[in-house]
């Protein structure tokens, strides 16, 4: 239906992020334990991080203020620096384990958030309607479920953990400096507030041209598959330097935005180091002077050059917490958007189990509408119509008419706007979908096949049915010959990694994977256009044979395939516009009849190139 | 080259590319080593651009001078303040450090500046090489290649390739920035410089045996997350089919297995990676103790200036970090090579079909066709067609039938030099098709193909396609001809529509009708045609024959043809079997031959007849 445009992530969007990053910090906070050891762990680190600083400005005010005095206690002396040395070693070795501690904890928890999520979105997706996923692009899907997650558990992993670490780091160092010198402290930590303001200005910077540059990356990148895939489209045409004047416009856009991204993020870089180094000119300036005026010992002035070089790295990575935080915010506007939706098709609380007496199927009055934009669009009105137990129904229209979605219904894919469906006397809404689809097998035109051997596609709706159960069903789609001959027959595998089937032969398939299960009513949504009439005309007679009668609806373009139904409707926008049987309809002389005379006369096929073979062998 | 091995179902295309996005992973995972062949040609790209090369070579050095003399100018500035008798001014230290500060800010703008510059620069050229040479390769080739993995080296090949780029300055200058602290602490004194570098061996060592060992947890990590992503895009691919067939909770415990796998292997990886931290930390911290014990005593026993303890402090706080960044870029490297060997690969595929050096431009020419004992096939020793000759006259329209393998498709291949005669020659309005421009060719010779194909874009990009000079007046004026106007107008934003997905909202019918008027607005004047329509509904049907007969109006016209009504229209048809013509002439004649055309036409017949009792 609908085709949908890919939501854009909004760049930054300050006004969600509060909320947001509260609800993701509540997924961490189910793992309370991991969380109070990862910032337990991190405190710790912290400590041991402003530790050596102060050790490695005792090492040199031991010696140095001692240095050329005459020292009657020596060895004292020696004995204090080797103890300065080995709290140094120490130190750092209890910050690095603390460090791995709390970094293995926090990525833990993102993990396992990630997991949450994970299964979260994947059971909800399964859940969620037609409707959802006819409005819903399959791809924008998977980019949530894949990068979206990947955002909401880095946040979690790096965003989280650098902040909190940082958080300590410049309290606890400004405790430490301010309470021993203020003044130096001053000075000494005159770069933060400038490098963080650049880091913050620099992560917005960086994310909104980042979204630029991959809207336009993205338009490079389809340029070039579609040129690929329609390459014969392309030579048939001469297209060549059309098609790299395109591709050089979008190249020519997204590397100038690139350069331009560049510039600003290097500069950005260069700033805050200049900035950082600014700083440390004036703390040793004014330090030196100190030093000289005796104001200041020389390993105080070394603790607080020191401190400051521990101090960069973590300040300048206020760019990547805004960043982590940014993509948190949309990634999870996104993701949660999904997670929070509720299907509007699913059991009643009273839902009882359907009890098949015959297969007898009645519509009453029905019509449906879908929500567009401007209003509801009326897609199918009054429509009424019995299909006995065993019985056959052929429904006829052209596309867009409703087919589909009428047929659709019945398992309830989408639920009546008005009017009502009953199977046996009882209202499809009121019992539950597992019994329900269970009754209702369709067979659809496009076919999805998943990338697995031919045995577990057959048997996709009844994974525990026996070998002898699937060899049946193929044998009366007539693939079974076709099958066994495969090189690992029903474990060959289907798709990219395995063998690619005809059109005719997959939906030969999918009609082989609808009899599986033994549905009651039986459904063909147009699933035989690629395969040829006489063909088809067998598949039919083996599915009469094999399972008795059985209430069928079939949808067809081709009115070979309905013509011996026991009903067939004509439908035209929504509304059936002519009913009857076959020879009836004909004889009415109205669109049917229409329809029919084209398909006889002027439209004569040549075989299509699955029978084409087939027919050739038969006339030479 | 079966005609229809284009032909896929929508839901299998959207599951193909899940799957495709899986199989890009693992190739990223091929590691090659150091290829001097790959490395030359690659820097063949970069050779246009030597000025910004060494213009970024250049800040590296200033960047990585500057940075080895800031602990200097500080140790010296600490020995000044301690001792005001030294030989410069502690302000003029000062002074210099400050010029240093800036020296350095201005190295590491101008090294990243250049270097990320280059790269993107030389990746676009790298790209743009690809896909301008894929626009040239056989057809063949093409139809042998998957286009998701095609796609997969333009991009993540190449991204690859940026990346070492990138970093292999920024390498250059840590390797530059270690070798300088190593001298830099040998001069300053040589024993504590001696002893405090012996730590570097041993972070050498462990990195050398701790980096094989977690490569295989990394991968098994990788893995395990592409595989899981992958049952989900197939799942959402194919949600209609699992809810069909009520697999909820059959998949949900399928993919719950596969996440908890994927959840195993990423805490191993994260505990493979974290392990390193500590290690990095107590080797800093031994480093940090030699200098304070041994250096300590020395400036106690007055070895040693105080400042060059202070300077050794510093440079021991960083001198970790290139050796950490360099054993990275290594493995950067090795994915680069082996992108580069994938890259080439694509760049090295022949072409074979290429103009001449003389070629003319096929201009106002008569638009006859001949076929001049033509023996052509696609693999040696086995020819499709065999000693085929054949003409058309101008404005002729010509069906050709014959069964699968016949080597229909074949003929119009040839006719647009999609691959080159083995033997005999093509000639249109007499001119040889290898003796003029493919360009000039491809504006003479236009193909409707069996499977119609849209760009994403508007209704009207579609149509108009590459020939920029219509009118939105003319595209319309087409559109109206072949009866597409009907339904483009019925489109929300008419010919402004956005056609998503590649035309996927347009039934097959509607994407054929704007092929043909994609045709006509081309305006060839010779159109060749694959008409199977085998999924075309029987109301669009219609359509398409009248357009048909718009389109074919005023040219000469090869049909390939599946359907009566072009066949019996057709001035002339040509049977082909097995690569020879076995009868032609118009249809009433064909009939009364009453040979393989009469008997194919009487099978589809009798098979239609048999589904129909009683009908006419």
């Amino acid at each position: 239906m609908t085709d949908v445009k890919l939501a854009q992530p909004v760049p930054v969007d300050f006004t969600a992020m509060p909320a947001m990053l509260k609800r993701v910090i509540g997924l961490a906070m189910k793992y309370p334990w991991h969380m109070v050891l990862a910032i337990g762990a991190g405190l710790g680190a912290t400590i041991f991080n402003l530790v050596i600083p102060r050790l490695l400005g005792r090492a040199v005010d031991q010696a140095h203020f001692l240095a050329g005095e005459v020292i009657p206690q020596a060895f004292q002396v020696h004995q204090g620096l080797l103890w300065t040395g080995l709290l140094l070693a120490g130190a750092s070795a209890l910050r690095g384990l603390l460090q791995m501690l709390s970094g293995y904890q926090a990525e833990y928890v993102a993990q396992r958030v990630g997991y949450d999520l994970r299964l979260a979105f994947f059971e909800k997706l399964q859940r969620l309607d037609f409707e959802f996923h006819d409005n819903t692009h399959s791809g924008d899907l998977i980019t949530r479920g894949m990068l979206d997650l990947e955002g909401v558990r880095v946040f979690i992993e790096m965003g989280m953990q650098r902040f909190v670490m940082l958080a300590m780091l410049l309290l606890m160092g400004c405790w430490m400096l301010f309470s021993t010198d203020p003044l130096m402290a001053v000075l000494a930590l005159s770069f933060v507030p400038f490098v963080a303001w650049q880091a913050f200005r620099t992560a917005i910077y960086l994310r909104l041209s980042w979204t630029k540059l991959q809207e336009c990356m993205s338009v490079l990148t389809r340029y070039m598959e579609e040129s690929l895939q329609g390459m014969r489209v392309v030579r048939a045409f001469a297209a060549k330097s059309f098609e790299m004047m395109k591709f050089d416009k979008a190249a020519d856009l997204a590397l100038r935005l690139s350069n331009r991204r560049i510039f600003g993020r290097t500069g950005s870089m260069s700033v805050m180091t200049l900035a950082f180094y600014t700083s440390m000119a004036i703390v040793l300036w004014v330090g030196g002077h100190r030093v000289q005026s005796g104001q200041m010992t020389i390993g105080h002035l070394t603790e607080i050059l020191a401190f400051m070089t521990i101090l960069q790295q973590p300040v300048r990575q206020i760019t990547m917490i805004v960043n982590s935080s940014a993509r948190a915010t949309s990634s999870g506007v996104r993701l949660f958007d999904i997670l929070d939706r509720e299907p509007r098709i699913k059991d009643r609380a009273d839902a009882r189990e359907l009890v098949i007496t015959g297969g007898h199927l009645r519509f009453q009055n029905v019509s449906f509408s879908y929500a567009t934009a401007s209003g509801p669009k009326l897609i199918l009105s009054d429509i009424s119509f019995e299909v006995g137990a065993g019985r056959t129904l052929g429904i006829v229209g052209a596309p867009g008419a409703g087919k589909s979605t009428l047929i659709h219904l019945i398992p309830r894919f989408y639920d009546v706007t008005g009017g009502g469906i009953t199977i046996d006397g009882q209202d499809v809404r009121d019992v539950t979908l597992h019994s329900l689809r269970k009754a209702v097998g369709i067979v659809q035109q496009d076919v999805f096949l998943f990338d697995d051997s031919v045995a577990s596609n057959v048997a996709y709706g009844d994974p525990d049915a026996e070998d002898e159960k699937l060899f049946e069903a193929t044998a009366t789609s007539q693939l079974h010959d076709y099958l066994k001959l495969l090189p690992d027959a029903y474990d060959t595998r289907i798709g990219e990694r395995g063998v690619s089937l005809s059109g005719g032969q997959r939906q030969r398939l999918s009609i082989a994977r609808g009899l599986v299960p033994a549905p009651s009513i039986l459904i063909f949504d147009d699933a035989t256009s690629a395969i040829d009439v006489a063909t088809e005309q067998r598949v039919r007679s083996g599915i009469r044979k094999a399972a008795g009668r059985r209430t069928t609806i079939i949808i067809a373009h081709r009115l070979s395939s309905v013509m011996n139904a026991d009903e067939i409707l004509f439908l035209e926008q929504g509304r059936i516009v002519e009913r009857g049987r076959h020879a009836e309809l004909v004889a009415l002389g109205g669109r049917y009849a229409e329809l029919f005379s084209l398909q006889s006369s002027a439209d004569k096929v040549f075989p299509t190139p699955e029978n084409r073979a087939l027919t050739l062998e038969a006339s030479l | 080259m079966s005609s229809d091995s284009m032909t896929s179902a929508p839901a299998g295309t959207l599951a193909g590319r899940s799957r495709r996005s899986l199989g890009q992973d693992h190739e990223e995972d091929i590691f090659l080593s150091f290829d001097p062949r790959i490395f030359r040609r690659f820097f063949g790209f970069v050779r246009p651009y030597k000025l910004s090369v060494w213009g970024s070579l250049a800040a590296v050095l200033l960047f990585v001078a500057s940075q080895i003399s800031i602990p200097i100018v500080i140790s010296h500035a600490v020995n000044d303040a301690v001792d005001s008798g030294r030989v410069f001014p502690f302000d003029w230290v000062i002074a210099g450090f400050v010029f240093l500060i800036i020296a350095n800010a201005l190295g590491s703008f101008l090294q990243e500046w250049t270097a990320a510059r280059l790269a993107q620069q030389v990746i676009f050229d790298l790209r743009r090489a690809m896909f301008s040479h894929l626009q040239d390769v056989s057809m063949g080739f093409l139809d042998q290649t998957h286009v998701g993995r095609v796609m997969s080296r333009l991009q993540g090949d190449v991204n690859a390739l940026q990346e070492f780029l990138e970093t292999s300055v920024s390498a250059i200058g840590d390797f530059v920035l270690l070798v300088g602290i190593i001298v830099v602490l040998l001069v300053m004194n040589w024993w504590l410089g001696l002893l405090t570098l012996s730590v570097l061996p041993v972070l050498i060592i462990v990195r050398a045996i701790w980096l094989p060992r977690v490569k295989s947890t990394f991968r098994r990590a990788r893995d395990a997350s592409s595989i899981v992503n992958g049952v989900l895009a197939e799942n959402i691919s194919g949600v209609r089919t699992v809810q069909e067939f009520r697999r909820e909770e059959v998949n949900f415990a399928y993919f719950e297995q596969r996440a908890r796998e994927n959840l195993e292997a990423q805490v191993n990886s994260a505990w493979a990676s974290q392990i390193m931290v500590p290690t990095v930390d107590i080797l800093s911290g031994v480093a940090l103790a030699v200098i304070a014990i041994a250096g300590g005593s020395a400036v106690l026993n007055g070895r040693l200036d105080v400042g060059v303890m202070i300077a050794f402090i510093f440079y021991a706080q960083r001198f970790f970090d290139p050796i950490r960044t360099l054993s990275q870029q290594y493995t950067v490297m090795q994915r680069a090579m082996a992108a580069g060997y994938r890259i080439f690969e694509v760049l090295d595929v022949p072409v074979a079909i290429h103009d001449k050096p003389d070629a003319v431009d096929l201009v106002d020419v008569v638009p006859s066709v001949e076929f001049r004992n033509v023996t052509f096939g696609y693999k040696a020793g086995r020819a499709i067609l065999h000693d085929l000759s054949f003409a058309i006259a101008p404005y002729e329209k010509v069906a050709i039938i014959g069964p699968t393998g016949s080597g229909k498709t074949s003929v119009t291949a040839l006719l647009h030099r999609f691959y080159d005669v083995w033997q005999g020659e093509i000639l249109i309005g007499g001119y040889d098709v290898r003796d003029v421009t493919l360009d000039s060719l491809g504006h003479t010779v236009a193909m409707v193909l069996q499977e119609p194909f849209l760009f994403t874009g508007t209704v009207l990009e579609n149509i108009r396609f590459n020939t920029l000079s219509a009118t939105r007046e003319q595209v319309i004026a087409a559109a109206v001809a072949v009866s597409a106007d009907k339904f483009i107008r019925k489109l929300p934003d008419g010919y402004d529509t956005q056609l998503g997905q590649r035309g996927q909202n347009l039934s097959i019918g509607q994407r054929q009708l704007l092929s043909f008027a994609r045709a006509l607005v081309a305006d060839p004047k010779i159109l060749i045609l694959d008409e199977a329509t085998a999924n075309i509904d029987s109301f669009t049907e219609l359509d398409i024959q009248n357009a048909l007969n718009v389109l074919l109006e005023g040219r000469t016209s090869i049909v390939i043809a599946h359907r009566l009504a072009t066949v019996r229209d057709a001035d002339r048809i040509i049977v082909l079997q097995d690569g020879k013509i076995v009868e032609q002439g118009p249809h009433n004649g064909l009939l009364a031959q009453n040979g393989l055309y009469a008997r194919l036409l009487k099978s589809s017949f009798s098979s239609f007849d048999e589904a129909q009792p009683g009908a006419g």
